[in-house]
């Protein structure tokens, strides 16, 4: 393991020394090169935007297939007459600039006032059309419509699903306020859904992607909410005596688990989103927290300090027995599994340093991703691809995203201020 | 009656300090007292304003419709009760020797204002989860609160919370600023 994280530690130095001001740094060399020509007609979605919001929805695509690190795309100068979907493609002139893969597509004004954009994806190499798509929009909905673009084409080439049109949701301390945002995967479109004097800890996306459970101290302790998106009805999950934390929801959306001290110590209780039916289900002396559902309901893993140090536990998701998942080293923390359920990803303490590691529940292989030292709280992306992730640096807390393998590395800018707690939500419906 | 409360009080404080403590009270100054030695003691000097002891009587006087009074016993700082934190070494969660007077005067107050209602905050350093420092924090809260029930306080009066790394005393980066964020805090009801 520690020769993996040696030869890993290496790669990403290396890639990190030439790209020091780019967001994404990418250690593998098998990126799939792409050109995605501007979109004939897109001026008229952006027109009269102001300047920070003038983004074309091909600059858009472009910038989520590199972002992902599996792309890279080609400077295309804007073809002149304008290439459009319906164009025949000459197939061995994108393959001699290098281009695998080609995006065409073109933006039309409706009646209506909205616009209709079409696009195709074409494989250059085997001459393929492999088809595309016809989306009706308002101008509001343009990054969304790109996002979905971009999912299109990664999940065509790469045969997983992307993650471009998700949310994410994190918290940001800007002077004594405490924000909880939400905002796209990829950091546009921020959106404040509370805004506290006092902290916000541990939001946590329903299945559905409507609600987000969190932790506020609003009122002097934590209580566990629920809040719904759209409407900001925000609702008591929990508020006990003593402290309310750690939520979690169970895959179906029925229930969450949550950490409660009504009974003393910090012990997990299974609870209904609005407030009922309150069970316990962990029985120790010790600390249980941070609980999280594997994805198919049937565990809960949790942190637990039962065995004397912060390990990493699994019980059924109904309370029994547990077993010690985490072994190596004295405080493993933050459990999350990923969508498929075979690799858990946590925080570790190594020589001081808090990071991102996972272990493959199968082969018991564990790797630590991050080269950080304040790394918290991980979350999957719901393709399991990419892992998010709070840490700092220079002092200030950042969110950062690492691949599930380690190799691919993104930087997320954001706005002024301390930003820490992200979570990642679920695949639209 | 009255001392015969003070002895079983102060005997009581003695065998929970053995529990809880590695700097037990055998041989040490807390069992050679004399039964009014809890109220006559001289609130530990380094950790507090207050060098005066607290005096005779005083707390048995306390009238809880005569609201100024009652504050003023809670936060003049020639009063122990004005002192509220209660500060822990790295990864401990009993209550050090030298808070054992802070403790026992909240709790003597606490059993002589049985309306009176208390929340205790527990806090942790920044480093590590931030969900598993609140149970840390709890678990620092929860040690006080045990010992004030067990020096006379009632459960219905306590209520103890974590506010885990979150409400930092001091904001640095080092074991200056950690020590002082270790802490539990308490609060008596119109405080919080």
């Amino acid at each position: 393991m520690t020769r993996l994280f040696a030869a890993f530690l290496l790669c990403f130095a290396t890639a990190a020394a030439a790209q020091l001001s780019i967001e994404i740094t990418g250690a593998g060399a098998q990126r799939i090169p792409i050109a995605i020509a501007p979109f004939a007609g897109e001026g008229a979605l952006v027109a009269g935007n102001p300047p920070g919001q003038a983004a074309t929805i091909s600059s858009i695509v472009r910038a989520d297939l590199d972002r992902s690190g599996l792309f890279r795309t080609l400077e295309v100068p804007p073809p002149n007459p304008p290439l459009t979907e319906v164009a025949p493609v000459n197939y061995a002139e994108w393959k001699s600039r290098l281009a695998d893969a080609l995006v065409l597509g073109s933006v039309a004004a409706r009646a209506d006032g909205r616009f209709e954009v079409r696009f195709k994806l074409f494989d250059t190499v085997k001459g393929q059309d492999l088809s595309g798509v016809a989306y009706t929009l308002s101008r509001e909905q343009l990054r969304a419509t790109a996002h979905r673009i971009a999912d299109f084409v990664y999940e065509k080439l790469t045969g997983e699903k992307g993650v471009f049109d998700t949310r994410i949701a994190y918290v940001v301390k800007r002077g004594p306020k405490y924000e909880l945002q939400v905002a796209d995967a990829d950091g546009a479109g921020e959106q404040a859904m509370l805004v506290s004097f006092e902290p916000i800890i541990s939001p946590a996306w329903s299945p559905d992607g409507r609600k987000l459970a969190y932790v506020s101290f609003q009122q002097k302790k934590p209580i566990v909410y629920v809040q719904d998106i759209v409407s900001g009805k925000q609702s008591v999950v929990a508020n006990f005596k003593g402290s309310n934390s750690a939520p979690a929801w169970a895959p179906d959306g029925s229930r969450l688990a949550v950490t409660l001290s009504r009974d003393g110590g910090s012990q997990i209780y299974l609870v209904n989103p609005d407030g009922s039916n309150v069970r316990r289900i962990s029985q120790s002396s010790g600390i249980d927290t941070e609980p999280v559902f594997s994805p198919d309901g049937q565990s809960l893993y949790f942190t637990s300090d039962r065995g004397g140090s912060a390990q990493i536990y699994r019980m059924p998701a109904g309370g029994g027995e547990a077993q010690r998942v985490t072994f190596e080293g004295s405080y493993n923390v933050s459990p999350r599994i990923s969508p498929n359920g075979r690799v858990l990803a946590y925080i570790a303490r190594n020589s001081g340093k808090f990071q991102v590691a996972t272990l493959d529940l199968a082969t018991r292989q564990t790797t630590i991703l991050t080269d950080s030292d304040k790394d918290e709280s991980p979350s999957f992306a719901p393709n399991g691809r990419m892992i998010l992730l709070a840490t700092v640096n220079s002092g200030r807390g950042v969110l950062s995203a690492v691949s599930a393998d380690g190799r691919i590395k993104q930087r997320l800018s954001t706005s002024a201020g301390d930003v820490r707690e992200p979570s990642w939500g679920p695949f639209h419906r | 009656m009255h001392a015969n409360r003070l002895v079983s009080t102060s005997t009581r404080a003695c065998a929970l300090f053995a529990l809880v403590t590695l700097a037990a009270c055998g041989g040490g100054p807390v069992s050679e007292q004399t039964p009014a030695g809890v109220e006559e003691r001289t609130p530990s000097g380094t950790a507090g304003p207050s060098t005066k002891p607290v005096p005779q009587g005083q707390v048995a006087k306390v009238d809880l419709t005569a609201k100024s009074g009652a504050q003023s016993l809670l936060t003049d700082p020639r009063s122990i009760l004005s002192r509220r934190t209660i500060y822990y070494a790295l990864d401990a969660y009993d209550v050090k020797d030298q808070y054992k007077d802070l403790v026992e005067a909240h709790a003597r107050y606490l059993r002589d204002n049985p309306g009176t209602k208390m929340l205790i905050q527990g806090n942790t350093d920044e480093r590590g989860s931030r969900e598993y420092n609140v149970g840390l924090g709890q678990r620092r809260s929860e040690g006080v609160k045990r010992m004030l029930l067990l020096l006379g306080a009632r459960e219905n009066q306590i209520e103890s919370v974590s506010l885990g790394e979150e409400k930092p005393k001091a904001e640095g980066h080092d074991e200056q600023a950690w020590s002082q964020n270790r802490r539990s805090d308490i609060l008596y009801q119109g405080e919080y």
